[in-house]
């Protein structure tokens, strides 16, 4: 837990502990087969958490805001948005 | 040493002799002269502290994030419009606690323009985080200066302040004022030496992002250090007093108010008029009272509910206006009593905006309306002195 000391002075790497994905209401779903790992979300990602994970391009869930950019992007519509219930 | 000088010359005397690492600035009237002689003394090789000229106020403050952050002592100074150009970096100042002491020449805010004074600007700040004082004169403005520092820099407090002096009438009056001794303010002040810092050899990261779940901390974490500034404000200015033999009361002071049955709370230079106008009124058999606020911010409720518990009713006079509804020190007063069961007419007036005077005569009608509120205020905001013959 991070623990808050006046002035907001952290210890570096704070956003390791802060998750930011917490505003998301879609979320990108990857359909594997469709895609041809060209690598486009990863490169129009503004936030830098859709990458290969084993092969894979799989999104950071911790951090992704579901601003819809990587499906949009995507040639092959691999990638489409679903409303995340929680 | 007792010497004539303008009102910025002494302040900027003031500042020297804290020590300062850092200044920035960018001149506006009225508040021009006080960086002027600071820059001038870093030139001369006077000040050893290092001026960084810049292209607005927002990057006065903002270079001073930065100072500040190093731990190297920061000092700015502006006004008016100045300081809410510096708006934005207000909150960054003291949301990162940055203990930066900054001379606020109170002046007017405009449009329409008006470069004369009037507390429309650091009144209008006054959410911002900063702890807010008031000075009665020149000496009072300087001799803070040291005293703001201390305030800042200790660390249960870490929160920037403000002096605010009235524009020209402070800034640019010439009268004697004392000295302060550089070696006295080396052994009152001590050196700035913050526990964390940026340095490359030590990470840390400052002003992170703070989501819900700790933001709310972070602004407790403020009010609680304001809150415990009210006791260091009394504490540091009698610790001034033992070195330096002045003292102007702590978060506030009083005058006449012994035996008074209506009394006027205010702030700022209007004060030595004010006891000027509250001695005929006392000659007269009119009992005025005074209380002066020297800490806008912290708030100084306790010790306003117990120096007005005695009187009939009050008169709030400032330079000032929450345009839409009263003004500032009006419903801050108002707000202290409610609780209490007190129900003390207190009325309010705006005077003195964009630089009008206030005379004896302005405040002996005030004083008046005071007394007669006693059976129940005529009216509870006013302009004291609007002009309607020419509306």
């Amino acid at each position: 837990m991070l623990k808050v000391i006046a002035g907001g002075y952290v210890e570096p790497g704070s956003t390791q502990v802060t998750k930011t994905g917490a505003w998301r209401t879609f979320v990108p779903v990857v359909d594997q087969k469709r895609c041809s790992k060209c690598s486009l979300c990863e490169i129009y990602c503004p936030e830098g958490c859709i990458r290969m994970v084993e092969g894979l391009f799989i999104p950071d869930l911790d951090y992704c805001k579901g601003c819809s950019i990587c499906a949009h992007e995507c040639p092959r519509k691999a990638i489409t948005m679903v409303l995340e219930e929680k | 040493m007792r010497k004539v000088v303008e009102g910025s010359y002494a302040i900027a005397q003031a500042v020297k002799c804290c020590d300062p690492d850092i200044i920035s600035a960018y001149p506006i009237t009225p508040q021009t002269h006080i960086v002027e002689n600071l820059s001038q003394m870093v030139a001369d090789g006077e000040l050893k502290a290092e001026f960084i000229t810049v292209d607005s106020e927002f990057s006065a403050l903002s270079a001073l994030v930065g100072s500040s952050a190093m731990g190297a002592r920061s000092y700015s100074s502006t006004t008016s419009q100045g300081l809410a150009l510096m708006y934005e970096v207000l909150y960054n100042v003291s949301g990162l606690r940055m203990p930066i002491v900054m001379t606020v020449a109170n002046r007017a805010m405009g449009a329409p323009l008006n470069i004369w004074n009037d507390q429309q600007d650091s009144i209008g700040a006054r959410d911002c985080g900063w702890i807010q004082l008031y000075a009665e004169n020149v000496q009072e403005a300087m001799d803070l200066t040291p005293q703001a520092y201390k305030l800042a820099e200790d660390p249960d407090i870490l929160t920037p302040v403000m002096v605010c002096m009235d524009g020209f009438i402070l800034t640019h009056v010439y009268e004697p004022v004392e000295f302060l001794d550089h070696d006295k303010v080396k052994q009152f002040l001590p050196p700035f030496k913050p526990k964390i810092t940026l340095d490359p050899a030590h990470p840390v990261t400052i002003g992170a992002f703070a989501d819900p779940s700790t933001f709310t901390e972070y602004r407790y974490l403020q009010q609680d250090a304001q809150n415990k500034a009210l006791g260091k404000i009394d504490t540091i200015a009698k610790e001034f007093k033992e070195t330096f033999g002045r003292y102007y009361g702590g978060l506030i002071d009083t005058y006449r108010m012994e035996g008074a049955d209506a009394a006027i709370v205010t702030l700022g230079s209007v004060i030595g008029t004010i006891k000027d106008a509250l001695d005929e009124m006392w000659a007269e058999g009119k009992k005025v009272g005074l209380v002066k606020v020297r800490s806008y911010r912290p708030f100084p409720v306790k010790a306003l509910r117990d120096s007005l518990k005695d009187v009939s009713s009050i008169a709030v006079i400032e330079k000032d206006v929450s345009i839409g509804n009263e003004a500032g020190l009006t419903t801050d007063l108002k707000a202290a009593f409610y609780n209490t069961g007190m129900k003390t007419p207190i009325i309010g007036f705006t005077a003195g905006l964009g630089g009008r005077d206030i005379t004896l005569k302005d405040i002996k009608k005030a004083g008046d309306k005071a007394l007669a509120a006693a059976k129940g205020p005529e009216a509870e905001f006013e302009f004291l002195t609007l002009r309607k013959e020419i509306l």
